[in-house]
């Protein structure tokens, strides 16, 4: 029987969407799903070099971010803020046994998950294809709809 | 209870949360022979469930799951 097809568009680069990209194309790849991700737009943080460690969390906008204390909105935009919130939420994350993005980047490529990085908005925002890890493809929207054509499961992330 | 089955390979899981203690579990039964037993153990309170969707989808059998306190026993035959 052929393995199911699962695509994902991973176009955010903040370190909470990072994680369901990741997340669901690791375990699909562990129950023998064929996997690809398509990064664009801001989801292209994610696989460039060295950067998987480095992305952050914004406290801004999100009234769901857990703060030791409620924070105001105008506090959350003072200098140091994203700092503080990324590091408790890593730090959150750490303590509850959650891999790193950088750990599922490593699992993902181990466990034969295809990466492909969107050619248009490289070039838009002056990313160059040495930028990001290797085992990426480049590729536009024509690539990821021949994939999603025939997969069961195609998310927008 | 678990003393009838015999286990080839043991996985601690233990402090592993979501999607960890499947990725090792996947990675484990690969390296077993077919019809091997591979027991886990878990502390994710989500892996009883995921363990029996991953085992269901991978055509591999959950032989026995045992709760503790706070613990979760999978035994594992490999099948696929």
């Amino acid at each position: 029987m052929a393995n199911k097809k699962m695509t994902i568009i991973a176009s955010k680069g903040s370190l909470d969407m990072a994680y369901p990209p990741l997340i669901l194309a690791t375990t699909a790849a562990a129950m023998d799903v064929d996997v690809t991700i398509f990064f664009t737009f801001f989801g292209l943080d994610i696989i460039k070099k060295g950067n998987a460690d480095k992305l952050k969390i914004s406290p801004i906008g999100n009234p769901a971010m857990p703060m030791p204390i409620p924070i105001p909105t105008l506090v959350g935009s003072l200098p140091g803020m994203e700092a503080m919130a990324t590091a408790m939420m890593k730090s959150m994350f750490n303590k509850h046994g959650v891999a790193t993005i950088g750990q599922l980047l490593q699992l993902a490529q181990e466990s034969g998950v295809k990466m492909i990085a969107c050619q248009m908005t490289m070039d838009v925002m002056g990313v160059k294809q040495s930028d990001m890890i290797d085992g990426v493809e480049f590729a536009g929207a024509a690539a990821w709809l021949d994939v999603a054509a025939d997969a069961q499961i195609n998310l927008f992330i | 209870m678990s003393a009838d089955i015999k286990v080839d390979q043991v996985l601690d899981a233990k402090g592993m949360s979501c999607p960890l203690p499947i990725l090792k579990t996947k990675k484990a039964v690969e390296a077993l022979s077919r019809d091997q037993v591979l027991k886990v153990e878990t502390t994710d309170p989500g892996s009883k469930n995921d363990m029996a969707a991953w085992a269901k989808r991978t055509g591999n059998e959950i032989v026995k799951v045992e709760e503790g306190s706070g613990t979760f026993t999978f035994f594992i035959k490999k099948t696929a």
